[in-house]
Formats: C-alpha cells, sequence, structure tokens
C-alpha cells in the first residue's frame, strides 16, 4: 500500500501538484486518470522517487521515503517496477538484454539462473520467440510487453505504468491493460497506472483516482464511476457520445 | 546569466560522475563499447584528414618558398611543427567534436527523450555514471589517435613534397630533425589530453540535460558541436599561453 499526504510539487514557481491526499492499495490496480497536464505523470515520478516532492510525505507500507536513509532508498527502489509511456527500452540491448538489466544490476545471481528468470517472464508476457530481437525491431505493443516484463523480472511490490497504453491500438491496449491487470492479482503487487483512456477506466478500475489542476476531485472504482454527480469526472469520463450511451445504460442497470 | 548556470551545473554534473559507480564488470563492457564508438570508428576519418592536411601544409610551403637562399629542407620542418603543434591536435579535434561530439550528444538526447535515462535511474543506477564515465575512460586513448593522426600528416607531407617534385627526400627528412624540441611533442600531448576531456563532457552535458522531443535531439547536437569547438579553441589558446610562452 501506498499513502500519500499533502502532496505538493512545483517547478520554478508553478504548482503542478497542490496537496494531494490518497491511497492506493495492494493488490489492486490503482488509476490515475486526468486530462493531458493534468499532473499525472509528475505524480507517478514522485511516487517513484524520480522527482522530489516540493512538500508532502509518500508512505511505502508504513515507511516514509523521507525518512529513509539512501542505502533504505536504494532497497525500496528494488521493489519497483515502471513501465513507461515510450516503454523507455534500451535501443542497444536485445529484447532478453532488457529484461535481464536490472537482475544484472540488483542481483548476484548466476548468468544461468538469471536466463532462466527472464525466459520465464517472456513467457508470462508470450514473447519468448522474439528474445534476439532489437527493440526497434518489434511492433510497438511487443514493446510494452517486453517493458513489463523487464519492470517485472525483479519481483516488485509496487509497479508503477506510465499510459502503458497510448499509442496502441483498442485490442492490443486491452491486452496490455489486462495483462498488467493480471500480473497485479498473481504477484499481489500495488499497482498504479497512468491513463485517459476510459477503456481502461472501465474493465480494470479499481481505485481510480481523478485528477484536476493538480488536485484529487474524486475517488472511486468502476462500479461506481456511472454514479457520479462530480461534472468535471463525467464530462471526462462521458466524454464522446459512445460512452455517454454506455453510462446511460449502466445507470439504467443494463 | 543563462551561461553562468549552465556553467555551474556543467560542473556539478563532473563531480555527479563519480558519485555511485556502476558495477565494474558492467562497466568494462560499456567502456570496450565506447572505444569502439569513438575511437576505434574515428580512425578513418581521422587517418584521411590528417594525410591529407599534411600534404597541402607541403605544398603550400613549398610554393611560397621562393627564395634560393632558403634551404628546402624548411619544408620539412615547417611541415612537422604545424602538424605537431597544432592541425593534429587541435584541427583534428574540431574535427572529433563534430563527429564524436554529436554522436555523443544525439545518443544521450535520445535518451533523455525515450525516459531510458529514467528507466535507468528508477534502477537505482547513476545515470551519469552509467552513461558518461565509459566515455571519458575510452577518450584517455585519444592522445593515441593523435599521435596517429601526426605520422601520418608527416606521411602526408613527404609524399605531397617529394613526389609532387617540391623537395628531394633527403632534404625533407634532414628539415624534419632540424631542431627538434622534445617539449613540443609533450605539449602536443598534454592538449591532446585536455581536448579528450572536452570533448567526452561537453557533448555529454547538452545530451544530459536536454528537453524536449526529436527535433530538439537535432538542435542539441549542433548548439554542442558550436560550444565544445568554442571551448576547444579557447582551451588551445590559454595551454599555449601556458606551456609555450
Ligand atoms: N520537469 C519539469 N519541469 C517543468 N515543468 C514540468 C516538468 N515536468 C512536467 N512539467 C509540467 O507539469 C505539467 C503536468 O505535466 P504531466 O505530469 O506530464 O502531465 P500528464 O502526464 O498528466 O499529461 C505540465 O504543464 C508540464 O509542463
Ligand atoms: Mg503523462
Amino acid at each position: 500500500m501506498i499513502k500519500v499526504n499533502d502532496l505538493h510539487k512545483s517547478f520554478s514557481g508553478e504548482e503542478i501538484l497542490k496537496g494531494i491526499d490518497t491511497e492506493f492499495i495492494q493488490g489492486k490496480t490503482n488509476l490515475i486518470i486526468g486530462q493531458s497536464g493534468a499532473g499525472k505523470t509528475v505524480f507517478l515520478k514522485c511516487l517513484l522517487g524520480l522527482i522530489l516532492p516540493t512538500d508532502g510525505t509518500i508512505e511505502y507500507d508504513g515507511k516514509a521515503y523521507s525518512t529513509l536513509n539512501k542505502e533504505q532508498q536504494r532497497e525500496l527502489r528494488k521493489k519497483m517496477g515502471m513501465v513507461f509511456q515510450g516503454s523507455a527500452l534500451f535501443d542497444s540491448m536485445s529484447v532478453a538484454e532488457n529484461v535481464m538489466f536490472p537482475l544484472k544490476m540488483f542481483t548476484k545471481q548466476r548468468k544461468e539462473q538469471r536466463m532462466e528468470r527472464v525466459r520465464e517472464v517472456l513467457d508470462r508476457v508470450d514473447l519468448l520467440k522474439v528474445d534476439n530481437k532489437f527493440p526497434s525491431e518489434i511492433s510497438g505493443g511487443m514493446q510494452k510487453r517486453v517493458a513489463i516484463a523487464r519492470a517485472i523480472v525483479n519481483k516488485p511490490q509496487y509497479l508503477f505504468c506510465d499510459e502503458p497504453n497510448s499509442g496502441l491500438d483498442p485490442k492490443t491496449a486491452i491486452l496490455i491493460d489486462n495483462l498488467i491487470h493480471e500480473i497485479t492479482k498473481e504477484n499481489n503487487i500495488t499497482t498504479v497506472i497512468n491513463t485517459h483512456d476510459m477503456n481502461s477506466v472501465l474493465e480494470i478500475g479499481e481505485n481510480i483516482v481523478f485528477l484536476k489542476d493538480g488536485r484529487l476531485e474524486w475517488q472511486g472504482d468502476k462500479s461506481i464511476i456511472y454514479k457520479t454527480d462530480n461534472e468535471s469526472l463525467t464530462s471526462f469520463v462521458y466524454s464522446s457520445d459512445l460512452f455517454q450511451k454506455v453510462r446511460k445504460a449502466q445507470l439504467q442497470g443494463l | 546569466m543563462r551561461y553562468l548556470h549552465d556553467i555551474g551545473e556543467y560542473f556539478i554534473m563532473l563531480k555527479d560522475i563519480f558519485r555511485r559507480m556502476t558495477k565494474p564488470s558492467v562497466l568494462k563492457t560499456l567502456i570496450f563499447k565506447e572505444v569502439d564508438d569513438l575511437i576505434i570508428n574515428s580512425m578513418g576519418i581521422v587517418i584521411f584528414i590528417s594525410f591529407f592536411i599534411g600534404g597541402v601544409v607541403t605544398i603550400q610551403t613549398a610554393l611560397n618558398l621562393n627564395n634560393p637562399l632558403i634551404p628546402k629542407s624548411l619544408i620539412g620542418f615547417t611541415a612537422r611543427q604545424s602538424i605537431i603543434l597544432e592541425f593534429a591536435p587541435t584541427f583534428i579535434s574540431i574535427i572529433m567534436a563534430g563527429k564524436v561530439g554529436s554522436y555523443i550528444t544525439s545518443s544521450i538526447g535520445t535518451m533523455r527523450v525515450t525516459e531510458q535515462i529514467d528507466a535507468l535511474e528508477v534502477m537505482g543506477i547513476n545515470s551519469l555514471n552509467y552513461l558518461v564515465l565509459p566515455k571519458i575512460v575510452a577518450m584517455l586513448l585519444y592522445p593515441f589517435v593523435i599521435s596517429i593522426a601526426m605520422f601520418v600528416g608527416i606521411g602526408g607531407a613527404y609524399m605531397a613534397g617529394v613526389m609532387g617534385g617540391f623537395v628531394a627526400s633527403d632534404q625533407f627528412l634532414e628539415g624534419l630533425q632540424n631542431d627538434f624540441i622534445p617539449f613540443h611533442l609533450a605539449y602536443a600531448f598534454i592538449k591532446s589530453f585536455i581536448f579528450a576531456l572536452i570533448l567526452a563532457t561537453v557533448p555529454s552535458y547538452h545530451g544530459y540535460y536536454m528537453k524536449g522531443g526529436a527535433l530538439e535531439v537535432g538542435q542539441a547536437s549542433t548548439t554542442s558541436f558550436v560550444w565544445t569547438s568554442v571551448i576547444l579553441i579557447i582551451a588551445n589558446y590559454i595551454l599555449t599561453q601556458l606551456l609555450l610562452s
């Protein structure tokens, strides 16, 4: 579980996050939603410790990041996996090398042990057959799956995904969403996903945090989101005609 | 103001490179790769340019030497002095600012804009150490590149002078050995060493701290080339003043 208390972040005087209090639950796919520029990536990078908050605290299973010493912070980092928006695979390394990389940096395992774990996770994301290809030689959806494999290879407790299905076709997007959802359940991870994709919200949104203008505007799960009377949320989630019809149907209990 | 900020940031970067070291086994692989990319892959262009510049220097000197009282051996002497003192270390370094410099800026810049640097940091890796230190270590071989440039340059000078019929072989070789001051070689290698550090770190700075997307990577490479050249030229002036006068 990750607990966020009064999180603020400013860049050169401009406040992007204006005091956020929330919790992300273990074993659930927690979603951060909001328009482009709402501060989702900044929020996620604060959770990762890549950006230092201007104010506020973040607790990982009861331990506040700011109270840890350098060594403890490093230990905590080892328990985090991250799937970046553009996958951020190392283009000079093959698929297998990309996935092996965190093991190489973090563990003292022997080569055979590492190889075995790499094959295991590549098999999990169904990519064993492209292990020798380079990132530029595989499709965007495959790159995302490699990024997921790399993020989970070290068995993280916390998994962060920045718009994991942006730039993918709808079918692949759903596949990626489901993959992350299943992995979360299988390993009982605290997963936090940034998204503005309504399919994801309605499919895998178990704990949805809606950001607007740097503040938490609404929080709940997919089963109650259609009942909300929060206007900015409904206009954001049900922005298209199609989704408005979906909402009507949901409200009528269909 | 902006420049002061950049200069400060550059020196903080230099310090941070050594903050936390990458695993030696990983670092070793990275260094070999950089030696290949930065040093080996540059040999072709360095040899090509040195050879022809050596030739041109000789022809120019020969054509301007009309006075029969001045011995022809001066052609060899001039070739040696200009190649060792300036053409090999400085001229080649400016070329390298274009070749190696823009390669470094664009490769690190691409990693920045595609969040590969963030990915390294998430894994608890000191990305500056991981990316820049292997380049600095590889560039320690740069004086070796410059010595090859000297040899080839002088070879080019000999070919152009002797085969072009401007000077007899023994006269050229005599000039080559006239009044040789060993410290000039030391001066050239000290320069090459400092230039190597500039060539490795200034383009890295421009790549590492860039913002934006693919277009900005291109712009960063250009800016990096301009600044690296300017800094090389200024460093050259200062070093010459300090070491030779
Ligand atoms: N490193 C930074 N420096 C300055 N401003 C930033 C930085 N990172 C993000 N911002 C600003 O923060 C705002 C939110 O950005 P971001 O979190 O990327 O939005 P989202 O991911 O929700 O689309 C944007 O206005 C962006 O310009
Ligand atoms: Mg974003």
